[in-house]
């Protein structure tokens, strides 16, 4: 066999390979839990692997904070442009793209393609900017069943995401219950804390109170909000990761060996963290970090019932794998465990695994053998459904 | 997993099985690979969970289709609703806790009955070890003093006194040897207690 040399590494390792993304356009209305609508959409999508001939195959990935429908493989002359999920999706892989057929849907409101607030408005002819309606977690699972819909998929043989991702498949488990066989929940929580939201909000006002904001406007003014999305990144990416792995990978590390007794930057972590800021200021939207941290905030499928997580889940009907990691302090497994109370109550089938990872947060997307190697044998369960 | 198989596998827990009603909503609590729950599933068409700490057990039950909820059972059972299940298991694993009496008094909250097994410090060759003067090393008991992740060395008419203390009364106290009942001089002659317990007052 012969292998190209122009190819990325990730397509000898058991890749999907090049992928493209696909486009859905909805004329329909989608109706919105604030009461507004958005009047027509499109969503962005990729599929990989082949559905099957009684569409019983079809595993849908959720994606969190910052991440799009590119879950596996690459695009072609992009060889870093590797989906974020990669290393838990592909040929071989915990979700077998041999066995099942894997769908990313990027959310309404993103930036990576989906109808979003730097897209016009049809209504003005204008960018939405601040007037994109705030969507939450359930508006995101309504377009998703749309696009469901398009793809002649009735019933999904998984939904399944991380953080932000979770809550999307939990939410789909209570909205949809016969449309889903299996609901994973990884690194997720069934709402935020008081510190999730202030965390938030403070990313959130580090972009309303850039002056290069304008508004939301910043499109029409040919700027964007930089400073206020580094920060916002900055406080986030502190949330993602452990304290023992930041003081392993950076410590007080000094970035020129001594201290420089001004306000640059001393220390690694500094540099590492304004790196981060940089890079997410070139690429994500600051209408969309708005969007996505309330939707983060508002999701509380237990609100309706006082409270009451259990009822809220007593017309689920998937089977549930929920995970968590122990150094997560972000959505500690302390908040999977009230899932998995709330589910034991129902007397549903479920299984939790909590892994004892390093990593915080972020170890949903890092490669742990315990935790990918659960997630396979799970979907070895699945698979012998499809 | 049939019955067969799981006699062939572990005859001390095909024994056990007989003990569980068809169709009982069971919690195994230390339920190892899961190889009770999976015979408990696929024979007696049983539901429920299986509680274990070790990351590779909990794999082993993935593996086996069946529930499992990664916890540390020292932290008790608070996870569980009082009566939510019919039965619960602890089967060979009370003696590696700290937490014994406070684990048990919840497994009397959780369901209304209980089978516990635990190895029996009274069988002959424990008390021989004891005379000859070393602690004991035996196929029940396989560990060195300085290895073993039994923190508890408990002989069946010890058990007894607590299961009274924690509000469980004892329908049937069986010593197993080799998956073998034995019914003469048990707390000699059996390696393995095994009880079945009810709530007191049912």
């Amino acid at each position: 066999m012969t292998t190209n040399s122009s190819l990325p590494d990730a397509i000898a390792a058991g890749s999907v390979g090049i992928v493209a993304p696909q486009t859905c356009h909805f004329a329909e209305p989608l109706p919105l839990q604030s009461g507004a609508q958005i009047a027509d959409y499109t969503l962005m999508y990729e599929t990989y692997g082949t559905l099957n001939a009684d569409k019983s195959n079809a595993v849908l990935i959720c994606h969190a904070l910052n991440a799009s429908h590119h879950v596996a493989g690459v695009y072609v002359d992009q060889p870093k442009s590797v989906g974020w999920w990669d290393n838990m999706v592909g040929p071989g892989k915990a979700v077998d793209t041999n066995k099942f057929f894997v769908i990313g849907i990027n959310n309404l409101g993103s930036c990576f393609g989906s109808t979003g607030p730097m897209h016009a408005n049809p209504a003005t002819g204008k960018p939405y900017g601040a007037d994109f309606p705030v969507v939450t977690v359930e508006d995101w699972v309504n377009a998703q069943a749309r696009l469901a819909d398009v793809l002649g998929i009735q019933q999904f043989a998984a939904v399944m995401g991380g953080s932000l991702g979770g809550m999307q498949a939990l939410a789909w488990s209570v909205m949809f219950p016969e449309r889903l066989r299996h609901c994973v929940v990884i690194a997720s929580t069934p709402k935020l804390s008081a510190q999730n939201i202030a965390f938030n909000d403070v990313a959130r006002q580090a972009i309303l109170t850039d002056p290069d904001f304008h508004g939301g406007d910043f499109y029409a003014h040919g700027v964007v909000p930089r400073r206020g999305l580094r920060v916002a990144r900055m406080i986030g990416h502190i949330t993602y990761l452990s304290n023992d792995d930041m003081g392993e990978k950076f410590g007080r590390e000094l970035r020129n060996g001594d201290y420089q007794f001004g306000f640059g930057i001393d220390f690694e972590i500094e540099s590492y963290l304004r790196y981060q800021g940089d890079k997410f200021s070139d690429y994500f939207d600051a209408n969309t970090y708005l969007l996505i941290t309330k939707a983060l905030d508002y999701f509380d499928p237990a609100r309706k019932f006082d409270g009451d997580l259990s009822r809220a889940l007593s017309n689920t009907q998937a089977q549930f794998l929920v995970v968590s990691f122990t150094t997560d302090w972000r959505f500690a497994p302390e908040r999977s465990r009230e899932i998995v109370q709330a589910l034991v109550s129902n007397r549903r089938t479920v299984s939790y695994a909590e892994i004892d990872a390093p990593h915080g947060h972020d170890a949903f997307l890092l490669d742990d053998t315990r935790y990918l190697n659960l997630v396979a044998s799970y979907f070895d369960r699945i698979g012998a459904t499809v | 997993m049939n019955f067969a198989e799981l006699k062939v596998l572990r005859p001390d827990l095909a024994f056990i099985a007989d003990w569980v009603k068809p169709h009982a909503h069971v919690l195994d609590v230390g339920c190892g690979d899961g190889v009770m729950l999976d015979h408990l599933q696929t024979d007696k068409h049983c539901t429920g969970y299986g509680i274990e700490i070790a990351d590779d057990k909990v794999l082993a039950c993935a593996k086996r289709h069946v529930n499992v909820i990664q916890q540390d059972m020292e932290n008790g059972l608070k996870m569980f609703a009082d009566n939510s299940f019919d039965s619960v298991l602890c089967l060979s694993s009370l003696q590696m806790m700290k937490q014994v009496e406070a684990l048990l008094r919840d497994i009397a909250r959780v369901a209304d009955e209980a089978i516990v097994s635990f190895p029996n410090f009274g069988y002959w060759q424990h008390r021989t070890a004891l005379l000859m003067g070393k602690m004991p090393v035996s196929k029940a008991l396989p560990y060195q003093w300085y290895d073993t992740p039994n923190l508890r060395c408990a002989t069946i008419a010890d058990f007894n006194d607590l299961a009274h203390e924690v509000g469980l009364e004892v329908i049937d106290c069986v010593a197993l040897h080799n998956g073998q009942p034995i019914r003469w001089m048990a707390n000699l002659r059996g390696s393995l207690a095994v009880f079945r317990l009810r709530k007191k007052g049912l």
